[in-house]
């Protein structure tokens, strides 16, 4: 395996794949504790109008994407607060609508549209280091964010009402969340694509969930999961020839079901 | 005995919507107060916790507590809910779900100190539940977390202790080991507890407030008894927990 790393496209790929392992890691423990996952369903859909409007302008669609996967998070987040309107009609709006106008900015775009492809599927092998930076970046602001709010996390995942009792901002900080998803999301684009990514987000932590019960713990194996996970979907691609973003899921799936039989017996 | 008034209702209305669901509510609490609000299921108790806490805003009246807004005040309350919003398949132990007790005491980005740890496994000492602390909040039976959520009330070190049905599912070894637990307290803090269920009327208690939709009664246990007898058309008794106590053992 090692003479594979003589391609730069191989080791943007692994440099690739451990940014994204912490991204998921981290943000996707709360994803899964919180549960939040069909938001963020809805989140990484809604980013797809950020890369459509980056082929309009002519601009990184990661970057693009960035603003309309937060607008997205403080969106859901407001509306299934306010009432009124039910928490799973706000997610199905916003999927929508984001994923609509993505559509609609592509077909406005003049020519046809390169690598659209790669950002629904992902395509870990053509990341180039333009977006390794922004990746780097966007993991830092993660791993800052949570390493502030690690108690205040945990406290408005377990019990909101008390954390709000206790004169915490819950509000904020639920937004915030969201907003951590968003970036962990655009994180992720790259590599699994719009449509895989809620995968990344749940499964490692669904897999560690089943050996501990300190949070702390899930976090950090978690990422340590996904980082030998997603080079080994990364190599099996590789190897066989097969899209990666698929394969890196269906890995993580393939243990997955593992490790939950493993548990059974 | 401090004659002081920390909590004051002043003709509070609330409603859910356009339902109402609390009409005209009058009460004062004193410093070392214990105070039971009873009533039937949906007559409002829960409510009026709620609103006390600021977590639901009241329609007309005020309310104040230790002289400032609920909002201002809830930093001092502990408050033990009677459904709980968690989700038990959480990955959190009992210390750290009692260390959530002095979260309000922390600002954002500071740890928890040695200090709140050390608060928290006296208060879990207190309540029986020491030897739990390393476990997942999800493993405990029901009666075993509602004194685990109980201890975290405690671990705010509050000076007004709210508890909404906290015998619900404790068993009854427990249960007067708890009020004895409360009876200490109460030496400090005012105490209010709510309760649909009026067995549970502990002679520690020593006032009494019965709440459906209208406030019907507010003061001395003695002269409430036969009040509520008749709005629950059933004679009610007061529980005496001297009589067990060559049962209970140590102290």
């Amino acid at each position: 395996m090692i003479d594979i790393l003589q391609y730069e496209f191989m080791r943007n790929a692994l440099i690739a794949a451990i940014l994204v392992s912490i991204a998921c890691g981290i943000v996707g423990t709360f994803v899964v504790i919180k549960k939040i996952v069909f938001i963020s369903g809805g989140i990484a859909h809604a980013a797809f109008g950020g890369i459509g409007l980056g082929y309009l302008l002519r601009v990184n669609p990661v970057l693009t994407a960035i603003p309309f996967s937060l607008l997205a998070a403080i969106g859901i987040g407001t509306i299934s607060k306010k009432a009124k309107i039910s928490e799973d009609a706000a997610i199905g709006i916003l999927w929508t609508v984001g994923m609509a106008l993505g559509i609609l900015f592509i077909g406005l775009s003049p020519g046809y549209a390169p690598n659209l492809f790669s950002y629904l599927f992902g395509s870990i092998l053509t990341v180039p280091f333009s977006d390794i930076i922004i990746m780097i970046i966007l993991d830092v602001i993660i791993i800052a964010i949570v390493s502030i709010f690690y108690k205040e996390f945990q406290a408005l995942s377990f019990d909101e009402e008390f954390t709000e009792i206790s004169g915490v901002p819950t509000k904020f900080l639920y937004l915030l969340l969201l907003c951590l998803v968003a970036l962990s999301i655009i994180v992720l684009i790259r590599v699994v694509g719009i449509i895989l990514v809620i995968a990344l987000l749940t499964i490692p932590t669904t897999i560690v969930r089943q050996f501990t019960n300190r949070l702390k713990y899930l976090i950090i194996f978690s990422t340590i999961g996904a980082i030998f996970l997603t080079i080994a979907g990364l190599w099996l691609s590789y190897l066989w020839n097969l899209p990666s973003g698929a394969t890196i899921v269906l890995v993580l799936a393939a243990v997955f079901f593992a490790s939950t039989l493993m548990k059974r017996i | 005995m401090d004659n002081s008034i920390i909590v004051d209702f002043r003709n509070v209305f609330f409603s859910y919507n356009t339902i109402p669901v609390l009409e005209n509510i009058n009460f004062q609490l004193y410093r070392n107060d214990f105070l039971a609000i009873i009533g039937p299921n949906g007559g409002g108790k829960t409510t009026i916790l709620k609103l006390m806490l600021g977590l639901l805003k009241f329609d007309k009246g005020s309310i104040t507590i230790f002289g400032k807004s609920p909002l201002e005040a809830r930093k001092s309350i502990g408050y033990l809910p009677q459904h709980f919003t968690s989700n038990f398949d959480f990955p959190i132990n009992v210390l750290e779900t009692v260390l959530m007790g002095r979260l309000g005491k922390r600002g954002i980005g500071k740890r928890y100190t040695q200090k709140d740890i050390e608060i928290c496994l006296e208060v879990l000492q207190h309540i029986g539940m020491e030897q739990f602390k390393n476990t997942e909040i999800g493993k405990l039976s029901g009666g075993q977390r509602q004194r685990v959520f109980i201890a975290r009330a405690l671990a705010t070190k509050p000076k007004l202790l709210l508890l909404d049905e906290p015998v619900s599912s404790i068993d009854m070894k427990w249960e007067q080991a708890f009020y004895k637990l409360l009876h200490e307290l109460n030496k400090e803090i005012a105490i209010i507890l709510v309760t649909h269920d009026i067995s549970v009327i502990s002679m520690y208690i020593d006032k009494i407030a019965c709440i459906n939709r209208k406030l019907f009664y507010h003061g001395s246990k003695k002269e409430g008894m036969h009040k509520i007898s008749e709005m629950y058309e059933y004679p009610v008794q007061i529980i005496s927990h001297e009589t067990s106590h060559s049962s209970s053992g140590e102290g």
